[in-house]
C-alpha cells in the first residue's frame, strides 16, 4: 500500500515536471511577470542603467512582450545570461523567451529543440583592430591574436575564415564582453571579433573610440532574434506577432506618441484597426487583451523608434539602419501582415 | 557435562528483522539502499521523461564530429576540423599538464614555506606565516583572476618588441614577457644532438648510481665519498664535451621580432593563461601544503633531533635524514587531497582563456554541440578517473615510506 502511494508520487513528480514546458503563456500569466533572457551587459542592446533598470534594444523586445500580455512594460524579469548559459537556462525554463543577440542557426533551431520567433537585427560578424596597426582589411591578420567570446558562431565563423583564407591565428577565448575589452585594450589580443553590431557598441564605451577602426569584411550571416523553446506554440506566437507588430507598427506610420490616438477609434486604415485592435479578433487569436499591440507599441515605441533610441546613428553606438530598414526603404525589415 | 549450550535454533521469525542485534543492522542497511537506489532512479526517470519532453536524446555521436573551432595551446596535433574528441583529448592533455606542473610547483613552494616557518629567524617565519595565511584564506578563484588581471595589464603587448626600431629590446637578445606569454629561446636538435642528449641523460643515470655506490660504501664500511662535486662533474662534463667534439650540433632558435606585425614567432612560447592558472594554483595550494608539511615536521618528537645532534650530526642533515623521513608519514596523506585539489582546481582555467577539458568538452564543445549532459557526464568521468589514479599512485608511495610495523 504505501509503496504504491510512494510510486504513485514519483510518478506523478515525474510528469509534473515533464509536462513544466508546456503552456507558457498560463505560466507568465499565473506568474504575473515575463523572465526574459538578456545579456550580461552590452552597451545599447541590454545593460541595466545607473539606476539599474535594464534599457536597450533587446531588452524593448522583452518589454513589448510583456506589455502585450500585462499591458505593463515593467513586467519583466531579466536574467542576464552568457553565451554558454543561455541556451541552457532557456531549455530549462529558467526563462520564457531569450533575447540576446543570438544568431538564428540551424542547428539551434533543429538540434537544440528551439524556435526563433523572427529576426530584430541582420548582423554580421566583424573585426575590430587599434587604428595604429595599419591594417586594412581582415586578410592581413595572419598570425594576429584574436581575442574571441566563446560558445557563440562567432568561434566558428573565424576558424573558417581563416582556414579558408589560408591564414593563421592565436584565439584567445573570453567569457562575457567586458573581459574581451579589458583584454583587447591591455594589448594582450591584437584584433576583437565579434558581431559588428556589438564591435560597435563595445567601441562606443572606450575612452578613445577613434583610435580604433572596424574593418570592412563582414565574414558571416548574423541574423539575431528572440527565441523560445520548440514545442508551445503558442507561446511562440505571442513573441513573434509581438516582433511583427513593432515591425508592422513602424511601416504604418504607428509610433509610440500617437498609438494612443489611433487606438481611441477605428482609423481610416484597415490594417492600423486590425494592429491595434479596435477592428477583428487578432488579440483573442493570440490568447490576449485587444489592445495587446497598442501596448507593446506603448512600451518602448515601433521598431524604429527602438532602434534609433538605442543603437540608431544618434546614439554612441551609432549603427545606421543599412539592412536593418524597412522594407519598403531598401531593408530586410518585414513584417507578414496583420490580417 | 557441558555448562554452554548452543542457543537454540529458533525458527525465524519476520519481527527479528527488526528485534533480533543479529539482523537489525541488515534490515537498516537494505532500507537504506532501496531508498537510495529511489532516489537515484527518480533522478534518472526525470531526466529521461524531460528529454523526451523535449524531444531530446542522449547520444555520443557529437564525438566524432569536426569541432570547427580552434584551441591555442595544444600538447597534440589539432585544426578546426578535427573532431570533438580531438577537442577533448587537447583538453585532457592541457589539464594533466597544468595540474602535473602545478602539483610539483606547489610542492615546493609548500615544503620551502612550511620549514622556513619554523625558523628561528622572526623575520622569516613571519613572512612565511603572512604568505600562508593571505593565499589559503583567500579562495583561490579570486587569485586566478588576481594574477592573471596583473599580469595583463602590468606586462606591455607584444607590439612593442616588434619591428626594425622596437621599444623594447628582448633580455639577452632572446626573452621577452608580454601580456600574452613569454617567449623562450628553443633548443634545435640536428641529428648529432640527439647523441649529446642521450649522453647527458645516460650521466644523470651515472650520477644517480655513483651516489648509490657512495651510501652503500658508507653503510658497509662507514667511509665517506665526497657527494657534490662528483655529481656535478659526472653530469655535466661528458655532456659538454661531446658537444663541442661533434661540433656543436645543438642550436637555438631565438625568437623573431620581425616575422610579423602581430606577434613574436618561433622559440619557445609559454602563453600567458598556462603562466597565469599555474602560478595561482602553485601559490594558492603551497600555503596549505606548507601547513601540512609544518605540522609533519612539529610531529617528530623534539628527541629525535636531540638524540641526533648528540650523535654529532650536522643540522642540515639531521633535517634530511632524521626529521624529514619521519614527517613524510604525517605529511602524504594531506597532501593527497591537496594534489587531487589542484587537479579539480585546474577546471578553473576557463577563466583564464586556457583550453583545459572544462574549456574544451565541458565549455565550447558543449555550447556548440548543445550536448549538455553527456559533456558534463564525460567530464565528471574524466575527473572521477584521474582522481583515483592520484590518489592510488600516492597511496602505493605512502604504503612504502610508513611506518613498518613487524
Amino acid at each position: 500500500m504505501k509503496k504504491t502511494v510512494l510510486f504513485g508520487a514519483l510518478t506523478v513528480a515525474g510528469l509534473a515536471a515533464g509536462m513544466a514546458s508546456a503552456a507558457t503563456l498560463d505560466d507568465v500569466k499565473a506568474r504575473g511577470s515575463l523572465n526574459c533572457g538578456v545579456t550580461t551587459g552590452l552597451v545599447g542592446f541590454a545593460s541595466p542603467d545607473a539606476n539599474g533598470v535594464w534599457d536597450g534594444f533587446d531588452v524593448g523586445v522583452c518589454r513589448a512582450v510583456a506589455a502585450a500580455i500585462f499591458g505593463d512594460p515593467t513586467a519583466v524579469e531579466f536574467v542576464p545570461t552568457t553565451g554558454k548559459t543561455r541556451f541552457t537556462a532557456l531549455a530549462s525554463g529558467e526563462i520564457d523567451m531569450l533575447a540576446r543577440n543570438t544568431t538564428w542557426t540551424f542547428s539551434r533551431d533543429i538540434d537544440l529543440k528551439f524556435e526563433f520567433t523572427g529576426v530584430n537585427y541582420y548582423d554580421g560578424q566583424g573585426f575590430l583592430v587599434p587604428k595604429d596597426l595599419g591594417v586594412s582589411s581582415a586578410k592581413d591578420l595572419d598570425g594576429a591574436t584574436v581575442c574571441i567570446q566563446t560558445g557563440t558562431t562567432t568561434e566558428l565563423n573565424l576558424a573558417d575564415f581563416f582556414r579558408s583564407n589560408n591564414i593563421s591565428y592565436d584565439p584567445v577565448p573570453i567569457e562575457t564582453n567586458a573581459e574581451g575589452q579589458q583584454q583587447y585594450l591591455a594589448g594582450a589580443c591584437d584584433v576583437y571579433t565579434t558581431d559588428a553590431s556589438g564591435l560597435a557598441a563595445t567601441r562606443a564605451s572606450f575612452e578613445n573610440p577613434n583610435d580604433h577602426v572596424l574593418l570592412p569584411e563582414i565574414i558571416s550571416k548574423e541574423p539575431l532574434g528572440p527565441l523560445v523553446r520548440h514545442g508551445d506554440n503558442d507561446w511562440g506566437d505571442v513573441v513573434r506577432w509581438t516582433l511583427n507588430a513593432l515591425i508592422t507598427a513602424e511601416e504604418l506610420g504607428v509610433t509610440s506618441a500617437n498609438v494612443a490616438d489611433l487606438a481611441a477609434a477605428p482609423t481610416d486604415n484597415p490594417e492600423v484597426n486590425r494592429l491595434l485592435g479596435t477592428e477583428g479578433e487578432l488579440g483573442a487569436m493570440l490568447g490576449l487583451e485587444a489592445d495587446w499591440a497598442k501596448n507593446a507599441i506603448a512600451a518602448g515605441g515601433n521598431y524604429g523608434e527602438l532602434f534609433e533610441k538605442n543603437i540608431g546613428e544618434n546614439t554612441p553606438i551609432g549603427l545606421a539602419r543599412g539592412l536593418n530598414a524597412q522594407w519598403t526603404e531598401g531593408g530586410l525589415i518585414y513584417s507578414p501582415p496583420f490580417r | 557435562m557441558t555448562s554452554i549450550t548452543d542457543p537454540q535454533q529458533g525458527s525465524f521469525r519476520l519481527s527479528m528483522l527488526i528485534n533480533d542485534t543479529r539482523y537489525r543492522s541488515y534490515t537498516f542497511q537494505a532500507i537504506a539502499f532501496v531508498v537510495l537506489a529511489l532516489c537515484i532512479g527518480f533522478v534518472v526517470n526525470n531526466l529521461f521523461t524531460n528529454l523526451a519532453a523535449q524531444g531530446l536524446d542522449i547520444s555520443f555521436d557529437f564525438l566524432g564530429v569536426p569541432a570547427g573551432y580552434d584551441i591555442n595551446q595544444r600538447l597534440i596535433e589539432y585544426t578546426s576540423q578535427s573532431t570533438n574528441l580531438r577537442a577533448t583529448m587537447v583538453g585532457i592533455l592541457n589539464t594533466l599538464l597544468v595540474a602535473v606542473l602545478a602539483c610539483a610547483t606547489a610542492t615546493v613552494f609548500g615544503v620551502l614555506a612550511g620549514v622556513l616557518r619554523l625558523s628561528n629567524n622572526w623575520l622569516v617565519s613571519k613572512l612565511m606565516a603572512f604568505y600562508v595565511e593571505i593565499f589559503r584564506n583567500i579562495p583561490v578563484l579570486i587569485w586566478i583572476l588576481i594574477i592573471y588581471g596583473i599580469m595583463t595589464i602590468s606586462l606591455p603587448g607584444a607590439r612593442p618588441y616588434l619591428g626594425e626600431n622596437p621599444d623594447r629590446e628582448m633580455l639577452f637578445g632572446m626573452f621577452a614577457f608580454t601580456n600574452r606569454g613569454v617567449n623562450a629561446p628553443a633548443p634545435v636538435f640536428d641529428p648529432l644532438g640527439w647523441v649529446v642528449l642521450a649522453i647527458f641523460v645516460l650521466s644523470v643515470v651515472g650520477m644517480f648510481l655513483y651516489r648509490r655506490y657512495a651510501k652503500q660504501l658508507l653503510y658497509k664500511t662507514g667511509r665517506l665519498l665526497p657527494m657534490g662535486w662528483p655529481s656535478v662533474l659526472i653530469v655535466f662534463v661528458p655532456a659538454i664535451l661531446a658537444f663541442f667534439v661533434l661540433g656543436q650540433p645543438i642550436t637555438l632558435d631565438i625568437p623573431d621580432t620581425m616575422a610579423n606585425r602581430f606577434n613574436i614567432k618561433g622559440g619557445f612560447q609559454i602563453g600567458a593563461p598556462l603562466i597565469a592558472i599555474w602560478f595561482a594554483l602553485s601559490i594558492y595550494t603551497g600555503a596549505f601544503i606548507a601547513e601540512n608539511v609544518r605540522a609533519g615536521i612539529q610531529a617528530v618528537s623534539k628527541g629525535q633531533t636531540e638524540a641526533a645532534a648528540a650523535l654529532g650530526i650536522r643540522p642540515g642533515r639531521i633535517m634530511s635524514l632524521v626529521v624529514l623521513p619521519q614527517a613524510l608519514r604525517v605529511i602524504i596523506p594531506p597532501l593527497i587531497s591537496n594534489y587531487l585539489n589542484i587537479t579539480k582546481n585546474s577546471s578553473l582555467a576557463i577563466l583564464v582563456g586556457y583550453a583545459d577539458v572544462t574549456a574544451t568538452l565541458g565549455g565550447i564543445t558543449l555550447n556548440q554541440t548543445g550536448r549538455a549532459i553527456e559533456c558534463v557526464l564525460l567530464l565528471m568521468l574524466f575527473y572521477l578517473v584521474i582522481s583515483l589514479l592520484i590518489s592510488g599512485l600516492i597511496n602505493i608511495y605512502n604504503n612504502a615510506i610508513k611506518l613498518k610495523e613487524r
